[in-house]
């Protein structure tokens, strides 16, 4: 391996070189139509304008940003959800012609001082679920983006034919082209078009484009992700960041759209103009120092990523194995971190925008494919992150060149890893059962470990196979429930118990059948089952931090809140905790990670020129957080009914994962549920079974209780108009819409505590319209 | 094999001769910001040290050149570590980075600077304490990062 101090121009990748006819392909582009702009100033954080494209009525329009919109929505994720708001309506779906799909920037997106500064947030009323999904993701697009001259880029409507959308930042100048014979799949296409469209024929050049893509895979399920690219001038390829959940890559291709692409003249370190570049800089250097000094005896980020997660979960039991039955399996070791160190590229600045030194993103270069259209090439491997090694874990892949093989074709195709890898992991385990079969399967032999299965699998859904499976299996597994429900194959239980989706969008990786609040850090979410919003696992189960319901409540509070917060100003969130300073455990609340919290503060004053302190912050996620709900409510969402979650995710369904956890589960009927233990010793498994399964379910629904109470919402999760004007959001619409359909859940007898509370126990308030009195 | 024999010249420093009136970091700065203020905008810094005095200095030993995501820093045909400010975008990741704060970042502009080894300083010292002498790159080169564990 390279030793380090190696001259840009002499790093090799090893890959496979494709030479494209650059000059024909884009001869065979049509502007179908375009516009020209002003370029701007970025002030403070700012490009204090958003951009517009209708593909069905070929109009651009620029909308502006008003001070207005920067204290009720802050940037990002919250303008996202400002902008729709305004253009689609309760009836739109995915594939409906008003949807829209945005991505934004925020206020201190484009920041290179802070690590994790790069992020762009999308939007999109997903396929899988119905309602709005948000999905965070690195990469260039964000921040040139904005330096182009726009806080978001908007685009509703549907192309009638594969085109590519070019903001050009350089001429000032957008343009919407048909693009017939560009790749579709997103290592490829993203290498053509960042060739085609840099100024000139060089590394730099070409580091100042963007591209954001899906390929094939996108086009034909439910899971399609978006790459976002970042050129790397060492690899001198353009590498990809996924923003993955809910189907935007699906939207993208839905609407025609084969890619964007947006380029910059330059850009420099205070071209967000930033109020205090000498604060911004000072806060920035110390964390720089805070991870030099740091990283590797904590998370050793910058060595493996996220991956160092891998041995952690199987040591605690929260490693998902088959299909979430286990939590850690005698082979996990295989796919431990170190096995991936070994063929991560070291010695280049791995961060997914510039100045991140927790550097997470790594590769695998010169990886050869074994299957598939692109067998035998050698090529670029993003990754793995945790996630994704996990979802092999999860369909009991324990080879660490499949888990880079799954990889590979998830991004290229535009697969998101986790929906992809969840829901295979359910169709393996009702394969098990037989539920499924090969016949069922198109011929598949869909059992758990078998990668060839799951690659093939992956290759028909890019090819559009037209398999019943296929099709249906591409669509998520709560499709597939669905599907085998109506054929009558399996009992409907136990279907519904073990397919690991709320909402109709899978769980990511972690195993929280020992964690009440993650349980509800998971379902009690906004757009479905990601740990985006909590992860109180340890806080929760193994430090026993948080033992009441209302210390719970608290928690998923706070934290989905604090997290919000990274979406509305273009940020990471792994460098808020997955560095923490030395002295952390010592203060009052190492969870919330003090001291970074503070950077946070400053940094947005030093960017902003406001005065904020910590309580604004998450003030400013209320606001957005509560504005998300109310719009799934009004898209007919958003209630108690839709934060259900799986019994897989609470407790064991099968009598085989009770008995891999006999004594834990056991212990449990005694001390939590009062049975003696011969009585316990009497029982059958299937009665033990039931008995857990009741208290658990019970158990959800009281957490909820506490959780709807504390957030200030009915008792049947409904944002309350009072709490809406209490937090400055008071669009009448919107107030409306809300009592209107407290109103109907009154009159349907939904505005009711969904927990049963014994002796002893209550409610989180007696009165059930509590907010009527503030 | 050429590479081993590559050398570069690094900063000496002959505290005995020093007598603290810091003549080198006002021609640092010079060269740096057109300005003799010295001080932050110096990238040799002179500091107190007990009755003597120390240096602080860049020693060219390159750990940086690994971090910069822009292509900034380069090893010059000279060896010197060269922070190309045309091309830097301010990250600080070098800053940070530096394990002896030799990279420095003054409060005039958001990019970093460090020493060049121009031999400004060594001019203008009244009394010869600094001097430019010549090493071996591979005896001063450093890589520490993207180790896995705590070595
Ligand atoms: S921590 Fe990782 S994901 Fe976050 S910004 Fe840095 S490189 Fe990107
Ligand atoms: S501050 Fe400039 S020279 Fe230093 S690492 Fe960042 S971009 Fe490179
Ligand atoms: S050699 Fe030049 S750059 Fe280095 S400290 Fe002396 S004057 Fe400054």
């Amino acid at each position: 391996m390279a030793e380090g101090q190696i001259p840009i121009e002499e790093y090799e990748t090893g890959n496979t070189k494709h030479k494209w006819d650059l000059k024909k392909l884009k001869f065979a582009h049509r502007v179908i139509f375009e516009y020209n702009y002003k370029k701007g100033e970025i002030k403070r954080g700012y490009a204090n304008r958003t951009l517009y494209l209708n593909l069905t009525k070929k109009e651009i329009k620029e909308k502006p940003v008003t001070e207005d919109m920067k204290k009720k929505f802050t940037g990002g994720r919250g303008f996202g959800l400002k902008l729709m708001w305004a253009s689609i309506k309760s009836s739109t779906r995915w594939n409906s012609d008003e949807n829209e799909l945005l991505i934004t920037t925020g206020p201190l997106c484009g920041t290179t001082q802070y690590p994790g500064s790069g992020k762009s947030l999308c939007l999109t009323i997903s396929p899988s679920t119905d309602i709005i999904c948000d999905s965070n993701v690195g990469g260039f697009f964000g921040p040139y983006l904005k330096f182009a001259g726009f806080d978001a880029i908007e685009i509703q409507g549907k192309a009638k034919q594969d085109v590519v959308i070019v903001v050009d930042g350089e001429k000032g100048k957008i343009s919407v082209e048909t693009a017939p014979l560009e790749e579709t799949n997103s290592h490829l296409i993203n290498e053509q078009l960042t060739h085609m469209y840099a100024s000139e024929n060089t590394d730099k050049s070409r580091q100042k484009v963007s591209v954001v893509s899906a390929g094939k895979g996108a086009e034909h399920s439910y899971w399609g992700c978006l790459n976002f690219s970042f050129y790397d001038i060492r690899r001198k390829l353009p590498r990809m960041k996924q923003a993955g959940r809910g189907g935007l890559g699906t939207v993208l291709r839905d609407k025609k759209i084969k890619a964007i692409v947006t380029k910059i003249e330059k850009f420099d370190g205070v071209s967000n103009n930033p109020a205090d570049p000498i604060a911004l800089a000072k806060v920035g250097t110390k964390l720089h120092r805070e991870i030099r000094d740091l990283d590797r005896h904590q998370c050793n980020m910058r060595a493996v990523g996220t991956v160092h997660l891998v041995e952690i979960m199987d040591e605690y039991d929260l490693l998902p194995t088959e299909n979430y039955r286990f939590g850690s399996f005698p082979k996990a070791s295989k796919i431990y971190s170190p096995k991936f160190f070994k063929h991560f590229t070291k010695i280049i600045p791995d961060g997914c925008w510039h100045g991140c030194t927790m550097a997470c993103a790594k590769t695998v270069d010169g990886f050869t494919v074994m299957t598939g259209p692109y067998k035998g090439q050698k090529t670029t491997v993003d990754g793995p992150e945790y996630e994704t090694v996990a979802c092999c874990s999860n369909m009991s892949l324990w080879d660490p060149l499949w888990v880079l093989e799954f990889n590979f074709y998830c991004d290229t195709y535009g697969l998101d890893t986790i929906s992809t890898g969840t829901a295979i992991a359910f169709y393996m385990e009702m394969y098990e059962y037989g539920i499924l079969n090969k016949e069922r399967c198109d011929g598949l032999e869909l059992c758990f470990g078998n990668g060839e299965a799951v690659m093939e699998f992956m290759h028909r859904i890019a090819q559009g196979n037209k398999g019943e499976f296929t099709k249906i299996a591409a669509k998520g597994a709560r499709r597939v429930k669905d599907w085998l429900i109506k054929n009558a194959w399996g009992t409907p239980q136990l279907i519904e118990d073990c397919g690991m989706e709320s909402k109709g969008l899978e769980y990511s990786e972690y195993v929280t059948k020992e964690s009440l609040a993650m349980q509800g850090g998971y379902g009690l979410t906004l757009k479905g089952p990601q740990h985006d919003e909590a992860w109180l696992i340890f806080m929760d189960m193994v430090n026993n931090a948080i033992p009441t319901f209302e210390d719970k409540a608290e928690a998923l509070h706070y934290f989905p809140m604090w997290r919000t917060w990274f979406g509305l100003n273009g940020l990471c969130k792994l460098p808020w905790n997955d560095v923490e300073p030395a002295n952390n455990a010592e203060t009052d609340e190492p969870s919330k990670v003090p001291e970074h919290t503070q950077n946070y503060v400053e940094y947005q004053n030093a960017i902003t020129g406001w005065n904020v302190d910590k309580e604004e912050l998450i003030l400013q996620s209320e606001r957005c957080y509560n504005w998300q709900r109310a719009m799934n409510v009004w898209l007919g969402r958003g209630r108690r009914k839709d934060d259900w979650i799986p019994y897989r995710s609470m407790g064991p369904v099968t009598e085989m994962e009770y008995l891999s956890r006999k004594d834990r589960y056991d212990k449990q009927l005694v001390e939590k549920l009062g049975h003696s233990e011969k009585e316990v010793e009497k029982m059958k498994i299937k009665e033990k079974i039931e008995l857990l399964y009741d208290y658990r379910q019970a158990q959800y629904q009281k957490l909820a209780d506490a959780v709807y109470y504390r957030r200030g919402w009915t008792p049947n999760g409904i944002p309350t108009p009072q709490k809406m004007k209490q937090l400055g959001m008071d669009d009448p619409k919107m107030l409306k819409l809300l009592q209107d359909k407290i109103n109907e859940d009154e009159k349907a007898g939904l505005n009711v505590w969904g927990g049963k509370y014994g002796k002893g126990e209550k409610p989180p308030n007696i009165h059930l319209k509590y907010w009527e009195k503030w | 094999m050429m590479d081993k024999l590559k050398t570069v010249k690094i900063l000496k420093f002959h505290p005995e001769k020093c007598d603290g009136s810091l003549a080198c970091e006002r021609a640092c700065s010079q060269v740096h910001f057109k300005t003799d203020e010295g001080g932050d905008k110096s990238a040799i810094r002179i500091l107190k040290n007990g009755n003597s005095y120390k240096m602080h200095v860049c020693d060219q030993r390159g750990l940086c050149l690994d971090m910069c995501p822009v292509g900034a820093l380069n090893r010059k045909k000279n060896g010197i570590v060269w922070l190309d400010k045309d091309i830097c975008i301010g990250c600080q990741a070098c800053v940070g980075f530096c394990p002896i704060g030799a990279m420095r970042k003054s409060d005039a502009r958001i990019e970093p600077f460090k020493c060049i080894s121009c031999g400004a300083c060594v001019r203008a010292c009244p009394n010869g304490a600094l001097e430019l002498i010549e090493v071996k790159i591979d005896d001063i080169k450093k890589v520490v990062y993207h180790k896995q564990g705590t070595e």
